[in-house]
């Protein structure tokens, strides 16, 4: 079963490698004097004022709880998918209440205003 | 081959009919103007009291539903007397919290209409406990029933209370789903199953598997943490006092009834091999629960966490019902006697919890015992109604905590758990102390108790203390219900 | 040694210093990171048990979906410029005994199941990843069927949670 995956797992090694090679190379040749304004922020010339991370604003927090919710919907449509001529309409049925329920749930997201970003 | 077919959607009727009602309500909410929530709330007695009907009408019936194909034992569902009379009681519970939870929720300011919707669904997460047969269903319940408590504890927001609340009782409470899942991979591992009768079977094959042992320990522990018991109880009483008054008042009595539900469900119909090892395990936590919840009660000044320490208390009173389930010449009797109590405590505590909420004023004031002084001048029918509610929780007569007690007590000594009877005279008579405090404050003490004329709260307090007095001149009908209801059990 | 078992085991290499990374790290942010890369490594272990649909959730919903989430979390506190807070004094003990227990009992599980079942435990034969999400599929749509339709109403509830405790009414004053 594994040797399906095998491209992927050459696509992440090649990845890996590439970019390790551009860093590497850049690293190896590229003239380095550091002075103090090298080594700051870039901040279109301004002077950097307080500390570089931001908090991020709590209101992302529902796009991402929305997120997760729907991600974990989707990732059931996988199998469902694969064994769909199988069930015949039975699955489909079986499918379209799953989405019904949660689709509830979007359609009262949405009329909260959940999915705005005030 | 169609998976489903009809028996299986009758088997769960009525929590279907509460699931789509509570899809519909959440909708049809939002088009409801913010000056009649009312509406919302009949909407949602009304789909509860149908949903009653339904289950009413499942009386007698027995049956299986979603059977796995070709297995027709292996059952994710069923449908017995004991699933409809619990199911039956949730649903009063949830009739009772939705009376109890209108005017409150229009007083304190905190009136959203998704407050009876998660009501709704943590009621279908219940009723689906008293119907599992398998072990994912019985997770998957547990999840559905307590997501929306933990909402509903800190549904008022503005309150840090609350919001301490909801995120305690998150935190233990998502802690406690992780013993539950991780004892129910456990068992998965010993037995190959989870699907309890299955269970049931390939455990009482094999020599007994200490793997089996811990998965069912593990399961007793995250069951223990929903129904409060000592030495799992550190929780309670600060999310009872923060939550929401109705909301405490709806998960005293529902989150105990699912939980011993599951206990029932989990422990009667797949290791009543293992009681040997269980029922000293058990009469230890039933032990505690009684001694630590009456002795931490009586130091409470303030009302809701002293109510919060009774339920632990009384939690370990009905897990006295459970301690003799491996015997199946004692425990249909007692664990009749269990579900009688179980009734008996629902009706006095949403009556006592009423009251509560009748004097709660704006900014938890109002909820001190001294507050309540001079009662009895200025609203005499509460006082008298509190008094019964009081005298039930001790078990005086002619309550129906007395009877419930009295019951409970007759089944246990007849197991031979004398001692466990005795701890429990005990501390019953350990609690008329501060119970009987809050008497003495309303006939005793003057003081200027304040108090608005909701209707349906005065009338479920007075229909509260009306069943608690009246049914204990008449409980052999209900007593015979609770007992046909789990003969099939054993 | 089969070409898989020399793949577990330089993977759990990896997993076991990623894990450890995380518990190390000081700055949450490369905790964070680390746990992502302990998530990877686990779904290769699920892809080499035969479980392709399981190795498929956890990176799409743990590595990405709930990272996302933790991610968000440490930025929203700003946890990541925050000292060491306090720690108990037997807070180390006390975790080296409980991860001990645990591990005993994991070896324990492994080596209390009978050969006989051995059958049952075994998720499946099947010859590749089609197939083997095809197994389960049937299984989930037809004796699994309620856990998932329940399932899409946990997830609802989920969702009027999280809007209840967090979004505003229009017009309300917290």
């Amino acid at each position: 079963m594994l040797l399906e995956y095998l491209a992927i797992a050459v696509l992440i090694v090649l990845a890996t490698v590439v970019a390790l090679i551009a860093i590497g190379l850049g690293g190896l040749f590229g003239p380095k004097k550091k002075t103090v304004n090298k080594s700051m922020p870039y901040e279109s010339g301004m002077m950097p004022i307080g500390p570089g991370t931001r908090r991020m604003p709590v209101r992302y927090y529902l796009i991402g709880v929305l997120f997760i919710l729907f991600d974990i919907e989707v990732v059931f449509f996988l199998p469902w998918a694969i064994v769909f001529r199988q069930l015949g309409w039975f699955g489909l049925i079986e499918m379209v209440v799953f989405v019904a329920i949660l689709l509830v749930g979007y359609v009262y997201a949405w009329k909260k205003g959940a999915l705005e970003w005030e | 081959m169609p998976p489903i077919n009809f028996n299986d959607i009758e088997v769960l009727l009525p929590l279907i009919i509460l699931v789509i009602w509570a899809c519909l309500l959440l909708l049809v909410d939002l088009f409801i103007p913010k000056k009649h929530k009312w509406l919302t709330a009949l909407l949602a007695a009304f789909g509860l009291a149908l949903t009653l009907g339904f289950t009413l009408s499942q009386l007698g019936s027995e049956s299986n539903g979603f059977c796995a194909t070709g297995k027709p034992s292996i059952c994710m569902v069923v449908l017995d007397g004991f699933s409809v009379l619990v199911n039956a009681l949730l649903l009063l519970t949830g009739l009772l919290g939705v009376a109890l939870a209108y005017g409150y929720l229009k007083r304190m300011g905190i009136e959203r209409g998704e407050y009876y919707t998660l009501m709704l669904f943590s009621i279908s997460g219940m009723m689906l406990m008293a119907q599992a047969s398998d072990l994912i269903i019985v997770f998957l319940a547990l999840e559905l029933l307590s997501l929306p408590l933990y909402v509903l504890s800190a549904f008022a927001r503005s309150n840090s209370d609350s919001q301490e609340a909801g995120l305690k009782y998150f935190l233990l409470g998502a802690f406690s789903s992780g013993f539950i899942l991780y004892g129910i991979a456990l068992v998965y591992g010993a037995t190959g199953s989870t699907s309890l009768s299955q269970i049931f079977e390939i455990a009482s094959v094999g020599t007994s598997s200490l793997l089996l042992t811990i998965g069912a320990a593990l399961i007793l522990v995250g069951l223990g943490f929903k129904v409060a018991a000592v030495p799992f109880h550190m929780w309670t009483p600060d999310v009872y006092q923060g939550a929401p008054t109705p909301v405490t008042a709806f998960m005293t009595a529902g989150a105990k009834i699912a939980g011993f539900a599951a206990l029932l469900r989990v422990f009667g119909s797949a290791f009543p091999n293992l009681s040997e090892d269980i029922t000293p395990i058990l009469w230890a936590l039933s032990a505690a629960t009684m001694i630590v919840g009456n002795l931490l009660a009586i130091a409470q000044t303030n009302i809701k966490r002293m109510l919060a320490y009774s339920s632990i208390a009384h939690t370990g009173y009905i897990l006295m019902a459970f301690v003799p389930y491996g015997n199946p010449e004692v425990a249909p009797v007692s664990i009749a006697a269990g579900l009688f109590y179980l009734f008996a405590y629902t009706i006095t505590n949403f009556g006592a919890w009423g009251v509560v909420i009748a004097l709660e004023q704006k900014e938890s004031k109002g909820l001190q015992i001294s507050d309540y002084a001079g009662l009895r001048r200025k609203y005499p029918v509460l006082a008298g109604a509190m008094t019964v509610f009081m005298f039930s929780l001790i078990g005086f007569p002619p309550t129906l905590g007395m009877v419930g007690k009295f019951y409970l007590f007759r089944a246990v000594l007849s197991g031979g758990y004398t001692g466990l009877a005795i701890i429990g005279v005990v501390t019953s008579l350990v609690s008329a102390f501060y119970y009987l405090r809050v008497v003495v404050n309303m006939y005793m003490f003057a003081g200027e108790p304040k108090t608005d004329n909701e209707f349906w709260l005065r009338f479920t307090i007075a229909g509260a203390a009306l069943v608690t007095v009246v049914f204990s001149l008449v409980p052999q009908g209900l007593f015979a219900w609770a007992s046909r209801a789990v003969l099939k059990l054993f | 040694m089969s070409p898989e078992l020399i793949l577990f085991l330089v993977l759990s290499l990896v997993a076991i210093a990623a894990a450890i990374g995380m518990l190390i790290s000081p700055n949450p942010v490369y905790s964070a990171l680390f746990l992502v890369i302990n998530f990877s490594t686990v779904a290769v272990f699920y892809l080499i048990l035969g479980a392709p649909f399981i190795a498929m959730a956890q990176i799409t919903i743990y590595a990405g979906a709930i990272m996302v989430l933790f991610l968000f979390v440490i930025m929203l506190l700003g946890a990541e410029k925050l000292a060491p807070g306090k720690v108990l004094p037997y807070q180390k003990p006390l975790a080296i005994g409980l991860a001990i227990v645990l591990m005993v009992e994991s070896v324990y599980a492994v080596l209390a199941r009978n050969p006989s079942d051995a059958e049952i435990i075994v998720p499946t034969e099947a010859a590749n990843s089609i197939d083997a999400m095809r197994d389960l599929g049937i299984m989930l749509f037809s004796d699994y069927l309620l856990p998932f339709e329940v399932t899409s109403i946990l997830l609802l509830v989920a969702m009027i949670g999280a809007i209840v405790l967090t979004k505003r009414a229009k017009g309300e004053q917290e």
